[in-house]
């Protein structure tokens, strides 16, 4: 009989014979659902996804037979998951306002039906492939759900339902295998969240993830099935990255997984998503978008699982030919829960309390992201998002260098810029992205060839200011030529009126590609314009009382996105903002030429 | 089990008991123990096999006779009585009477532990509560069921900030009458207790107030139950009767130090500065405890307050407390002792519930505005004050000039204000807008233009 033999925290080992590593197990009166991490003849040892307080050794124990997994089907978007994809909506309406253990309850709803269309291109007798797709429900009105053969299924169609409505675990349609055995399909499937969801190919990403924020889109863009950090101490603003990403980005779907973080954040965006519009597709954000949920208070067990559950839920919809995005806040979490689950195994740690695989978990998780082509032949992409809290803001620590070493993007989030509120506190400097070409061809297609000798120009001067500025923090502005005032006042200008971004102002929260290369464009012209006139002898200090500068940085909240033209008309009439100058330095003629 | 004595203790060291032979015990069981003396111990089962049990014992092992120690296993958690009498009383730690009144008679006991909230029963906090401190109300407000610690340093008031946020807090438009607080001292003196309790007599609250103490001499693991039983007091008062409840922890420095310390007996491996992995997840179940429920009256607002072990921000203690929290209250060492009062860094303070708890529904539609002028001014004007430093004031730009008097003006007039001072939120606005009227109008980019033509008023400033 199996049964527990000792309890140590969320530890517990089992009389158990016959467990497999990562089976899941019920432990208990109460049925607590674990995993298990250990074998050793016939005793197990597993560690509880929940507390495991009033648990007493000699309680009965089950094996359940298979690792932990997720079910998939329609009725997942919209809605809030634990770590181990338990409904918290429908667990609120079991057990009240907290959780309470041993709680069953199915991922996706039962009872409820959904119209179910099948694919006009199959029909009985066809033969079928893993991964095809065999008809579709409209779960929202943007987001046709594909029902996909498993990815462990293929053989000769026998059955495939009509057109109607049907339950989540209903069957719809038989296959014969090859082997001659019969499979049941219904609208919904299993997978297991350790192992990646198989596809034919990796392709090329090519398109840019536009997010509406402005120094990631111009200046560090991220592409649809890249792979993206955000470090940052604590305060600096990850978390409201993320939810910005999360509202406005191009994606189809958008996962959100916080892990470890505030139950307040999720709460928040359980509350606005409803209200906003996706302004790609003109739907409520919150039909796009499904939340997992392991909050800081929750057990840390279920925190390693829930990126993983996020992540098969996010190629899952993949495999249906969507661009995905999935967040995860924080990483740093996760590889925490990992720490205390090597700790208590005794694995040697290497690098503060760290366990000498963390390298290759990071490396394994993002790899899950990409571009692909689909078992079904479409394309689908996971975009991996992770924000990364490091122990006092310190880069060097142990997760924040491995993952920076497996993403291409890195948005670096500085305390400086955060304390002085210029937010999104993003440092220029630090921040990298590998993608820059490709953006570089997506925007001159769709928006302006100007684009990627633009950043570059705005980039050197960002840089070129921070040099100025250590001059004039050492021995006052004064010791800074003409030429050099000018291009400090213009890097300021950039920061200001480009780079800082209020998530919370409605008409900055977001800037269309458009908008983000008209401000850009019209703050160089400034730039240059005045660097003519500099050049030509008119001191800086007058360059500076124009209003002009006072008046660009309001350009942003100024010309929302339905006003693109009404900037574009204002930076067209930059040369006469320095008319007056010139008419006072060169009242002969022209200074331009 | 209950009702069993049992002497089968095998080992002792360092707080921990291990009893041989008691099968069976749940895990996270309360202990009672009676050494040779006949005094009694508190203890908690924390690892159980039918071989061996592990018993933390709260009082410590010194001098325990391992033949004349009496165990018995509770079958239950710690828990604590909850009735509407919990109101005006003093427990200490574990939530045993400590004011000489007779225990807490009711039929209701609650795990001090909880269980975890679930966040899609959460509704998020938005109702702006006035401190009555400019520096708070103005640039980092706080929101009713928000968590904003004040972190501090040896020797900086954070005590006299703390009970002066107490005193003063209110909702606009909301009967006092629906404030309780929930006090929880931990490793403090017995001096800065009896400061608290004055404190809040003189305002006359001390019927609508709770307290947990464990002061600096008791037994130190017992501090890893205070908080959790502070919480199961203002959860009950929150959630049951409908109250809004303030809780103001002091000192979580000496929760985490207690929570090493067994960590280390324990034998777990440290993450860093001796500190456990888990610390951060401990943290947390404490901290989350705090929040509004959804269709729910009541509400749980948290302000804990810590010493940063030598100030520095980035100690494990105030790093993950900040990670956790929502902003926190940030005391500077340089305005003490320049004699500003409330000593508060605002640059590196941060409310993160602001945003939703003000503007035109809740206090003023320029206040986002103002707070956000606020935060870029000053940073400017600091910078300005570093210029100066090296170059002298005599060779600063008029316009730098003007930002130098600001950043005084700033410190002294509008953080600096009395312990006795309520300023209202309009009052710290307006003050707010006339220090930002000794500014050129061309640079004050965050409000609007219609704000500033309603508000700027260079001549008055230069008054
Ligand atoms: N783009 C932005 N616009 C306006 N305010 C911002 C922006 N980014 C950050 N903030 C401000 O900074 C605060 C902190 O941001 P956030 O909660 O995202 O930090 P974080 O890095 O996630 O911190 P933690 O690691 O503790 O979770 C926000 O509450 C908000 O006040
Ligand atoms: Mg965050």
């Amino acid at each position: 009989m199996a049964k527990v033999l000792e309890i140590n925290g969320p530890l517990v080992r089992l009389e158990l014979p016959g467990a497999v590593l990562g089976e899941q197990v019920s432990v208990g009166a109460l049925g607590l659902v674990g995993e298990v991490i250990g074998r050793d003849g016939d005793t197990a040892l597993a560690q509880l996804y929940e507390d495991s307080a009033g648990l007493a050794p000699g309680e009965a124990a089950a094996g359940l037979g298979h690792p932990l997994s997720v079910e998939l089907g329609p009725g997942l978007l919209g809605g809030i998951f634990d770590g181990i994809q338990r409904p918290l909506e429908a667990v609120r309406q079991v057990s009240g306002d907290r959780i309470s253990r041993g709680i069953r309850v199915p991922s996706l709803a039962r009872g409820r039906r959904w119209a179910f269309a099948p694919a006009p291109d199959r029909s009985a007798e066809m033969v079928i492939n893993a991964g095809d797709i065999l008809g579709s429900v409209q779960e929202t009105a943007s987001i046709a759900h594909r029902i996909l053969v498993p990815p462990d299924v293929s053989g000769e169609l026998l059955e495939l339902a009509p057109a109607g409505d049907y339950e989540v675990d209903a069957t719809i349609a038989r296959v014969r295998s090859h082997d001659g055995s019969i499979r049941k399909l219904t609208l919904c499937q299993r997978w297991p969240v350790r192992i990646p969801r198989p596809f034919r190919r990796r392709d090329h990403a090519v398109q840019p993830l536009v997010t509406g924020q402005r120094i990631l889109d111009t200046f560090y863009p991220l592409l649809k099935g890249g792979k993206a950090a955000i470090p940052g101490p604590f305060g600096a603003g990850k978390t409201m990255l993320q939810h910005q990403i999360a509202r406005w980005c191009n994606a189809e779907i958008v996962i959100y997984v916080g892990c470890g973080e505030r139950g307040n954040e999720l709460t928040d965006i359980l509350e606005s998503l409803p209200k906003l519009t996706d302004p790609h597709s003109g739907r409520p954000l919150m039909e796009r978008t499904l939340l997992i949920a392991n909050t800081s208070n929750m057990p840390v067990v279920a925190r390693e699982a829930s990126v993983y559950v996020g992540i098969t839920i996010a190629e899952y919809f993949r495999d249906q030919g969507y661009d995905v995005v999935m967040v995860a806040d924080s990483t740093s979490r996760w590889a925490e829960a990992l720490r205390e689950v090597a700790g208590r195994l005794g694995q040697m740690p290497v690098e503060e309390g760290y366990p000498a695989y963390l390298g290759s978990r990071l490396a394994a998780f993002y790899e899950r992201a990409g571009r692909v082509e689909t078992l079904a032949g479409g394309s689908g992409s996971v975009t991996l998002i992770g924000a990364v809290s490091p122990p006092g803001g310190d880069f060097s620590e142990p997760v924040t260098s491995h993952t920076k070493e497996i993403i291409q993007t890195f948005w670096a989030l500085s305390k400086e810029l955060a304390d002085a509120r210029h937010y999104p506190a993003i440092d220029w400097l630090e921040s990298f992205s590998g993608y820059i070409g490709q953006a570089a061809r997506w925007w001159a297609d769709n928006v302006d060839p100007g684009w990627a000798p633009a950043r570059a120009r705005a980039l050197a001067m960002l840089s070129e200011s921070e040099e100025l500025r250590r001059i004039v923090n050492l021995v006052g502005v004064d010791a800074l030529s003409s030429e050099q005032r000018w291009s400090l006042e213009a890097a300021e200008l950039i920061k200001e009126a480009l780079l800082q971004q209020s998530a919370t102002d409605e008409v900055d929260s977001y800037a269309s590609p458009a908008k983000q290369y008209l401000l850009l464009a019209g703050l160089l012209d400034i730039y240059d314009r005045g660097m003519r006139l500099v050049g030509q002898g008119v001191p800086a200090r007058r360059l500076l009382e124009l209003p002009v500068l006072g008046e660009a940085r309001r350009w942003k909240t100024r010309y929302g996105d339905a006003d693109i033209a009404g900037l574009r008309e204002r930076v067209a009439r930059l040369v006469e903002d320095f008319m007056p100058l010139e008419a006072e330095y060169f009242p002969a003629g022209p200074g331009e030429g | 089990m209950k009702n069993l004595e049992f002497r089968t203790a095998a080992s002792a060291r360092g707080g921990l008991v291990v009893m041989a032979k008691v099968p069976g015990v749940a895990a996270g069981t309360r202990v009672s123990l009676r050494d040779h003396a006949g005094r009694g111990r508190n203890g908690l089962v924390i690892r159980t096999s039918d071989d061996a049990v592990l018993v933390e014992v709260f009082e410590g092992t010194d001098d325990l006779d391992l033949e004349r120690t009496w165990v018995r296993f509770l079958d239950e958690p710690y828990s604590l009585p909850v009735s509407r009498d919990i109101l005006g009383r003093v427990f200490n730690g574990v939530g045993q009477p400590r004011d000489g009144r007779p225990p807490i008679v009711s039929g209701q006991r609650r795990d001090i532990n909880g269980a975890p909230l679930n966040p899609a029963a959460r509704a998020y906090p938005r109702e702006f509560i006035q401190t009555g401190l400019s520096a708070v109300d103005g640039m980092n407000s706080l929101t009713r069921g928000q968590k904003l610690p004040i972190f501090s340093g040896g020797g900086l008031p954070h005590n006299r900030v703390a009970a002066q946020i107490v005193r003063q807090a209110r909702l606009l438009g909301a009967a006092t009458t629906e404030f309780v607080v929930v006090f929880a001292a931990f490793g403090v003196s017995s001096q800065d207790a009896r400061y608290f309790q004055e404190s809040f007599e003189e305002s006359g609250a001390l019927e609508r107030l709770v307290m947990f103490l464990n002061l600096a001499d008791e037994p130190v693991i017992e501090r890893l139950l205070t908080p959790r039983a502070a919480f199961t007091a203002a959860e009950y008062l929150a959630y049951e009767l409908d109250y809004h409840v303030l809780v103001v922890m002091t000192d979580m420095t000496a929760y985490a130090e207690a929570l090493r310390e067994v960590a280390v007996l324990r034998g777990d491996v440290p993450a860093r500065k001796g500190y456990p992995g888990y610390l951060y997840s401990d943290l947390a179940e404490i901290y989350e405890r705090a929040g509004r429920i959804r269709d729910r009256r009541g509400s749980i607002t948290l302000i804990p307050v810590l010493s940063m072990p030598s100030d520095d921000i980035t100690h494990p203690i105030p790093d993950l407390t900040g990670y956790i929290t929502e902003g926190q209250i940030v005391l500077s060492r340089e305005l003490h002792a320049q004699g500003v009062y409330p000593p508060v860094a605002v640059l590196p303070s941060l409310s993160r519930l602001m945003k939703d708890g003000i503007g035109g529904d809740f206090t003023r539609p320029d206040h986002p505005h103002v707070a956000s002028q606020l935060f870029a001014s000053y940073a400017r004007a600091l910078e300005v004050r570093g210029l100066a430093a090296i170059i002298g004031a005599e060779d600063l730009s008029e316009s730098d000039r003007r930002y130098l008097a600001f950043a005084e003006a700033f410190e002294h007039r509008f953080v600096g204000q009395g312990e006795d001072e309520e300023r209202d939120v309009y009052a710290s606005l307006d003050l707010a807008w006339e220090l930002l009227s000794m500014l050129p109008a061309g640079t004050l980019t965050r409000v609007s233009e219609d704000e500033l033509a309603k508000y700027h008023k260079p001549a008055e400033a230069a008054r």
